[in-house]
């Protein structure tokens, strides 16, 4: 089903979203020591993803700099209600670290390309970061208590002399400011000979897998020195080669089941207990193209840069350059929902193509109730489309345009005819502001979007509840 | 803009416009963005190269959308090594991206919405391209190319490479290719098929890897088919050997 495209919404005012801000927004750049300026932007602070964990309590940060940020929603207080449930920081660390990789005389990135939380188990936090090369566990825990009183030990920690010691204490554990501390546990390296594009931990909360541009691994989270290989579709001679794994992602609920998304537009659904290597898909979803349409760009609009399962484990969202789908697990024909993005662009694709924006990778995301789906834009636009209404709506991420407690005013992009005030013309647009990371909270409207070096957080304070 | 032929009667700059390209009136203006669209995509293959980190992905689109360029010129017979002199006069103006591209190839109805955002777009790419200079240009892995020439040089090597690359085609010969790719180390491939099979554990020794990667300069009776990198093999489809 087709939605009017992006640049005229169905409802004249979007008021009924109301989304408001939290606690407005965050410079990405954090002060790694105290008093360094929060106006600092250097390339290293481009957010490069972002993720809730399972219950929206910590939001995690990656940078292009190797960084990891995490985020913790402050309990919501009586004294101040308004102030409810903002996100402070919590954590900052330096996960991965460039290396050079001396047989192919390449650098490895130390961009982290995806975060993914694993489900809390105990009382510590556990997530997985990748680069190109290398998925890393990292644990974090919290630390407010401390013994006081050793025997042993004075309080600066140096031993006693022995004969002061005239009797004998149990230590006590007195509180302390909160520490957090992160360590990494596991490194799993060497898996992949090209660049990591996703990884997705599994619902048994034992193994995931990690997806590069040929090849999909299987990993235990305990074992770093080996891993399955369970797809491979790297051709035996390199010149044949015409399509490349883009996304993937294990099934929310059947462990066995996963899907991954290629660089032609299709999806393959695989499942483990069919053979141990499945290069052999159980479906393939795939939209017939659309002969009416066909230029030398529709391949490369088509490819897929992002693939989500819905939270019931029923549907599919897919990003490709122009539009979003919704997919139904049980129809492999074409999607159920498709949604055009930015469909004025369809005609600039050579120039898009020129200057390299067509090979933007955009995410999309689901709400927690899987009724509305939201991916990013140009010019730190973003969408929303609501599946159930069939309305949609285009939000900008700007300081400018955004105030503390302000309504998100929608934005609208004009192709021609009738110009209202504050419409953007499609020739004005900033395709250098991309929003490429989009995160939604898990069980309320919060969003989470990340335009370039700044990291917006927006909750929806009217309608807390998700419908 | 380009309507189907006919010569649309308009005033103002438009018609300086359509006097300017009155030359081109007998060549099909679709072919000609065509030729645009494939030169233009065999520039960033090289770029591509020539990048510290090849992006895998967008360099097998790109790969692709050049085959697909020239299946449809070999279907319409049109498929003929461009004379260097040609390439040496006018690259730049093949570089006009224009929306006809953008649409189906049987449907040249309408104007073009915004035929200036592709002129505007022409001076950028072009006075930032780097020099694609041959093979002989010594490897920098970590400097950025983009920041060795100054502008004007840019294009006085850029003009030299488009040439190169239509010299090899015209000419059709294998050995060609490979002087111009042979310095552009491909390691990335090459390794790659000394550690196909690798799964997460069994890493080949130094000698293997060292053994496994090709000599830089193949001879010239080698064919086009050795481990020489994809790059290679995709001008191998263009030359149809």
């Amino acid at each position: 089903m087709l939605v009017t495209e992006g640049g005229v919404p169905l409802v004249p005012t979007c008021k009924k979203w109301g989304l408001e801000m939290g606690l407005s927004f965050f410079s990405k750049h954090l002060p790694i020591q105290e008093g360094q300026p929060w106006a600092l932007k250097t390339p290293a602070d481009i957010i490069s993803t972002v993720e809730f964990n399972h219950t929206g309590e910590l939001l995690a940060t990656g940078d292009k700099g190797g960084r990891v940020v995490i985020f913790q929603r402050e309990p919501e207080s009586k004294n101040a209600p308004h102030s409810q449930g903002e996100y402070d920081v919590y954590s900052t660390f330096q996960s991965h670290e460039p290396e050079f990789d001396y047989l192919k005389s390449l650098e490895i990135e130390e961009k982290i390309n995806k975060i993914k939380w694993l489900p809390q188990q105990n009382a510590a936090h556990s997530l997985l970061s990748t680069n190109d090369k290398t998925i890393k566990l990292w644990k974090i825990t919290e630390r407010d208590k401390r013994p006081e009183g050793y025997n042993l030990k004075d309080e600066e920690g140096k031993l006693k002399d022995l004969s002061t010691v005239t009797s004998l204490q149990v230590p006590v554990l007195k509180p302390m400011d909160l520490m957090v501390e992160v360590s990494p546990r596991r490194i799993f390296a060497n898996g992949h000979t090209y660049h990591i594009n996703s990884i997705s931990v599994n619902s048994d909360c034992e193994t995931y897998m990690s997806a590069d541009d040929l090849r999909i691994n299987l990993w235990h989270l305990a074992i770093t020195d080996r891993s399955f290989n369970i797809v491979d579709i790297k051709p035996a001679n390199m010149e044949d080669l015409t399509e490349v794994i883009t996304a993937s992602e294990f099934h929310p609920h059947h462990c066995n089941l996963f899907v991954y998304s290629s660089s032609k537009g299709s999806l393959r659904l695989c499942d483990m207990r069919a053979a141990a290597l499945c290069d052999k898909h159980s479906k393939l979803f795939e939209e017939p193209e659309d002969p009416s349409n066909r230029s030398f760009f529709s391949e490369i609009i088509s490819s897929v840069s992002d693939v989500k399962f819905s939270h019931s484990g029923r549907y599919m969202l897919t990003r490709d350059y122009l539009t979003v789908k919704v997919w139904d697990l049980n129809m492999e024909a074409r999607p159920i929902e498709t949604y055009q993005v930015h469909d004025y662009l369809r005609s600039k694709l050579c120039s898009l193509y020129e200057n390299d924006c067509i090979f933007d990778k955009f995410e999309c995301a689901w709400n927690g109730s899987d009724s509305v789906i939201m991916t990013g834009a140009y010019n730190n636009f973003f969408r929303m489309f609501d599946r159930n209404t069939k309305r949609d709506v285009t939000l900008e991420a700007s300081r400018e345009s955004s105030k503390p407690r302000a309504v998100l005013k929608p934005r609208r992009v004009c192709v021609g005819g009738k110009r209202r005030r504050d419409d953007i013309s499609v020739d004005s647009l900033d395709f250098t502001k991309k929003i490429l990371h989009t995160a939604w909270h898990p069980a309320e409207n919060i969003i989470a979007i990340a335009a370039t070096n700044n990291l917006y957080i927006f909750q929806d304070k009217v309608n807390s509840d998700m419908h | 803009m380009f309507a189907r032929g006919l010569k649309r009667k308009c005033v103002g700059h438009e018609e300086d416009v359509e006097g300017a390209l009155a030359g081109l009136k007998t060549v099909s203006s679709y072919s000609l963005q065509r030729q645009s669209l494939l030169d233009m995509s065999l520039v960033k293959l090289q770029l591509c190269h020539m990048l510290v980190e090849p992006n895998l992905c967008r360099s097998v689109l790109i790969a692709n959308t050049v085959r697909q360029i020239q299946e449809e010129m070999t279907q319409d017979g049109t498929w003929r090594a461009v004379a260097p002199q040609a390439a040496g006069r006018a690259p730049l103006d093949r570089l006009v991206s224009t929306e006809i591209l953008c649409r189906a190839a049987w449907e040249q109805e309408g104007a073009c919405p915004a035929p200036g955002l592709g002129d505007g777009h022409t001076q950028g790419p072009v006075s930032d391209l780097c020099p694609v200079t041959s093979a002989q240009a010594p490897r920098h892995p970590q400097s950025s190319v983009w920041e060795m020439d100054g502008p004007r040089e840019n294009r006085g090597s850029f003009h030299k490479s488009l040439d190169q690359i239509f010299e090899t085609l015209e000419t059709k010969n294998p050995s060609c290719m490979e002087e111009l790719f042979s310095d552009v180390d491909s390691p990335y491939y090459d390794l790659d098929t000394v550690l196909t099979g690798m799964m997460g554990g069994a890493r080949p020794g130094p000698c293997e890897g060292l053994e496994g990667l090709a000599p830089a300069t193949p001879g010239p009776s080698s064919s086009c088919k050795s481990d020489l990198g994809e790059l290679d093999h995709v001008v191998e489809i263009l030359v149809e050997t």
